[in-house]
């Protein structure tokens, strides 16, 4: 039997806010223990929420970058369990009337354009962190997470294979990121997704049961936890069994996931409106100035890029995986319009390459664009060939000579020769000395061409504009 | 001085025929003497409350005094305050020191009246006698076999006995009204939303508001000035024009036309409380204001309602004691379930288990629907009841309490009778309104009864006024029982 995998994703993006979304407490990264735990954190008695309007915001952005509804007013709801990382032994979260309710992300696999729904986008809290190990036996509890604001972006399982989940995640997380909402930093939990997993027969209507699988922190152990769990659901069920509903955990060692909780011992979360927040009420004027605040979305500058500068929707794509990528080329573009496909190839090779190489951002690279832009003119008014480009790039990314791309091409004496009459000279010269080979050319031995064209070269250190001497040799044999 | 009121002790301060810190020392003398009779105070730190007098006295000396600078003032153990013991009236929180001051004990602060100490409570303000304090029962002063109501029973007692010329409550569903008519005080809960939530640990969060308890409706006018105020750290607090609470008190009061609700002069309240209010009511009539009946057809439901949601707030609010950071841990555990299990059956009394119970019960998968929303439609019923009445009356009077003060005991096996104490009491909570209680005579075994005074959303001025008048006229808030 051939089977279809379903999968649905729940992504905790971290709200770049600096405080934290109930009280006024830091939310920056790595503090020691307990230090940016105010009162409120701590739940105290008496203590009470308010709510960060910054948190609201970026979720408002979300909202909009994603076609949604922004729902006004938006109810904050107590989510109540125990737990010693939960201080107040409920999260304030969203039930009913999310923020954000619907919208879609459009993603590209293998060149095929498909649309993810989203369910809804909702507000919440994070909650602290239990720490198992170096207490004598006790458990310690760190509060300074407690209270970081998280937007759980909740899609649709409109997924057919972890390929196309990892993409969306990818999507989504460029998306946070491009809207500055979130700083997608994964390593230090800045975006969370959980994977709701389940299989069906290939044509099925009906949804399998699903398993849903929590914490995976990285693109990597998404598409492999979803894999091994497609594999383990299908395994069963073609031996007869039947998916339990539950929750899982992945474990990156074992590359498999299993049992953290079945749906028997859910929580009864008695999720009710929190009576210490008033209904949010959204006002269509706040949405209106947070709309001019967004900038343009990947997807808009995707298709421009195919537009305006003739790239190809892969070109286009790669270059709008993220903002500060597509700022980079557009800067350099700007200064050499006719020249966007050119722009587009260094950015992808060389630059990236580079990139890649050591390690570090676009946003880091140590060549700007204006002088990315200033080497591909000396490209295209065939000053310098290809080959010497790459040597520029070189000197320019090891910021010598001021990273000055002409005084760079002078001191190395990268210069093409373009001058008609010297190279006229110099073919003459190599005809004169070749005449075997000339005449191997005439009787129709096309290859006693290139061979002319590797004496000159050579002649002139590689220097002469090959197109020139290309003209120039043909003109000559011609005649 | 301990007869004078409130605001003939802040003449002589502004006087100068008095220190606060002599005041105070003699404040401190009498409730040394005598809490031992009532149990109004959970706790009283001398040292504390002197160096407040000194400052206070500093502040006169500089000619920065306002009405309430210098004046003691008792604070209900809800209220939290930097450096002093606020337990809640539980064992759960015996140990809590509170590192930071509630908003209304801020602004006391700030205006540098004394808090002359931490007075007992019902736990968790979850009571109608203050005989479910982990501190014990606090008497009434007109009768020492007799409860002074609750859940703020020490504030009311202390009040009535002369232990503080004013004192903070809370009321969740009469908590300062009660008891302010069982012991022959006065005492207002506000519009909510007028006095910050922040720092004043939550029993039923869309329903607590705090309010002073005083002799006389002028004083809880001076008190009222000083609580009232937007607190940004409270999303509930609403942000409104500052009053002068004090500034109608003379209005006469012809043309006033009070509102009767038929339902609540009806049976359940008893003769001689009905005695008592028919009387008061003569008076106004006196006075210049005419009497219209009303119906608030929906106000029966109260009680249910009130007892649908306000444990089902409680059941969440207090999750947050589990003894992981604060507050009462049990000694010993084998694992976190039997740590949170035992810790909480440890540190919570019988009431407040009961409420935890019903609260999570309401809220539960498959019941929610049944009676959380249903009570909170019904709540809505019960406001537009009060709406419509204002079309008729400028001002809504009846019963605090259907009877006077019952005995120590009486009630405290049978909940229900218990709760049915706030039968008239907690619609104000439900719908927000201002309410009040002033005494107006005795009863059976002559204990106090109080008339209740709703007034329309932000009226705290003119029910003050109304109250005022009444006492222009009358002396039953200048009787003491000691």
């Amino acid at each position: 039997m051939q089977w279809e995998i379903v999968i649905g994703l729940e992504v905790h993006a971290q709200l770049s806010t600096r405080s934290k979304i109930f009280s006024g407490a830091s939310t920056a990264y790595g503090a020691a223990p307990n230090t940016q735990a105010c009162v409120i954190d701590l739940a105290l008695p008496g203590v009470l929420p308010v709510l960060n309007k910054g948190a609201v915001e970026r979720a408002i952005k979300l909202g909009l970058a994603v076609g949604a509804k922004i729902n006004s007013p938006s109810i904050f709801a107590r989510k109540n369990y125990f737990y010693p990382d939960l201080p107040k032994g409920y999260q304030i979260s969203q039930f009913e009337l999310p923020v954000v309710q619907g919208g879609s992300i459009r993603i590209q696999v293998n060149g095929i354009e498909k649309e993810i729904r989203l369910t809804r986008a909702h507000l919440e809290e994070d909650a602290g962190k239990s720490l198992h190990e170096d207490f004598h036996g006790m458990s310690g509890i760190d509060l300074n997470r407690a209270g970081t604001p998280l937007l759980e972006i909740v899609s649709e399982p409109d997924m057919r294979s972890s390929t196309e989940a990892v993409t969306y995640a990818k999507t989504l997380h460029s998306l946070v990121r491009w809207i500055g909402i979130c700083d997608g930093n994964m390593q230090e939990g800045s975006f969370r997704c959980d994977a709701n997993v389940s299989v069906r027969p290939l044509g099925s209507e009906k949804l399998g049961t699903r398993c849903e699988i929590k914490n995976l922190n990285s693109f990597r152990f998404l598409e492999k936890a979803i894999d091994f769990e497609a594999r383990r659901q299908i395994e069963i069920i073609e031996e007869g069994g039947t998916i339990r509903q539950e929750t899982r955990l992945y474990d990156a060692n074992k590359d498999e996931t299993r049992t953290m909780r079945t749906k028997e011992d859910a929580n009864d979360y008695r999720y009710f409106p929190d009576p210490d927040l008033l209904p949010l009420e959204i006002p269509s004027m706040w949405i209106d100035q947070l709309k001019a605040t967004l900038p343009e979305l990947p997807e808009a500058r995707r298709s421009r890029y195919i537009s305006e500068f003739g790239l190809s929707a892969y070109d286009a794509g790669v270059l709008t995986s993220t903002r500060e990528l597509a700022d980079y080329f557009e800067s350099t573009v700007k200064q050499l319009p006719a020249q966007a496909k050119l722009c587009a190839n260094w950015i992808m090779g060389e630059i990236s390459g580079q990139l890649n190489k050591e390690g570090i951002e676009i946003t880091d690279c140590p060549v700007a664009s204006i002088q990315l832009a200033a080497l591909i003119a000396r490209i295209s008014d065939g000053t310098i060939s290809g080959k010497a480009a790459k040597i520029v790039f070189e000197s320019l990314w090891q910021g010598e000579l001021n990273q000055d791309v002409d005084a760079i091409i002078e001191t190395k004496g990268l210069k093409q020769i373009s001058d008609g009459g010297a190279i006229e000279k110099l073919v003459d010269e190599v005809l004169a000395a070749n005449a075997q080979q000339v005449a191997d050319y005439r009787n129709g031995k096309e290859k006693a061409f290139n061979s002319l064209i590797g004496q000159i070269m050579k002649a002139t250190q590689g220097k002469a504009n090959p197109a020139h001497v290309n003209a120039i040799l043909k003109k000559k044999l011609g005649g | 001085m301990f007869n004078a009121s409130l605001k003939q002790l802040s003449d002589q301060l502004a006087e100068k025929k008095i220190s606060s810190t002599e005041l105070t020392t003699e404040f401190l003398k009498r409730i040394k003497q005598l809490n031992s009779e009532y149990n109004a105070f959970i706790t009283v730190n001398e040292e504390m409350s002197l160096d407040q007098a000194r400052s206070a006295d500093q502040m006169i000396a500089a000619g920065q005094a306002s009405a309430l600078t210098g004046i003691p003032i008792a604070q209900k153990d809800i209220f939290c305050a930097k450096g002093w013991l606020t337990t809640c009236g539980s064992k759960m929180l015996s140990n809590f020191v509170s590192p930071y001051d509630a908003g209304v004990i801020e602004r006391f602060n700030q205006v540098g009246a004394i808090n002359i100490g931490k007075t007992n409570m019902d736990e968790f303000a979850m009571g109608s006698s203050n005989e479910t304090s982990y501190y014990g029962l606090v008497k009434n002063p007109w009768d020492l076999s007799a409860v002074p109501g609750g859940s703020s029973g020490g504030a009311a007692s202390a009040v009535a006995a002369r232990l503080a010329p004013g004192a903070t409550g809370t009321d969740t569903g009469g908590s300062i009204r009660q008891p302010a008519a069982l012991c022959g005080i006065s005492g207002i809960k506000p519009t909510y939303g007028l006095v910050s939530r922040y720092g004043m640990i939550a029993f039923a969060s869309s329903l607590d508001q705090g309010g002073p308890m005083a002799r006389s409706a002028e004083d809880l006018a001076l008190m009222l000035n000083v609580m009232v105020g937007f607190d940004p750290r409270d999303s509930t607090s609403l942000q409104r024009k500052v009053e002068d609470y004090a500034r109608d008190l003379q209005k006469p009061l012809s043309g006033l036309r009070i509102g009767l609700p038929k339902e609540y002069f009806a049976e359940g309240m008893s003769k001689d409380v009905e005695c008592a209010i028919e009387k008061a009511l003569d008076e106004y009539r006196k006075l210049g204001a005419e009497t219209v009946e009303i119906s608030l057809p929906n106000a029966s439901l109260s009680i249910p309602v009130y007892y649908v949601l306000a444990p089902a707030e409680a059941s969440s609010n207090l999750s947050r004691f589990d003894g992981v950071r604060y507050g009462h841990r049990a000694k010993s555990y084998s694992d976190l379930g039997d740590m949170y299990r035992k810790s909480r059956a440890e540190g919570f009394g019988p009431e407040v288990k009961r409420r935890i119970l019903i609260g999570t019960y309401v809220l539960s998968h498959g019941y929610y629907d049944a009676y959380y929303i249903k009570a909170q439609k019904l709540r809505r019923l019960i406001a537009q009841d009060f709406t419509q009445a204002y079309q008729q009356c400028d001002i809504i009077m009846g019963p605090t309490t259907p009877t006077v003060a019952f005995n120590l005991g009486e009630k405290s096996g049978d909940p229900i009778q218990m709760y049915l104490s706030d039968i008239y009491t907690s619609a104000a909570n439900l719908t927000g309104l201002p309410a009040m209680s002033i005494p107006v005579g005795f009863g059976n075994k002559n204990r106090p009864v109080g008339l209740h005074i709703i007034g329309n959303y932000f009226m705290e001025a003119q029910m003050l006024n109304v109250a005022h008048q009444y006492q222009q006229v009358t002396d039953w808030h200048l009787k003491s029982p000691v």
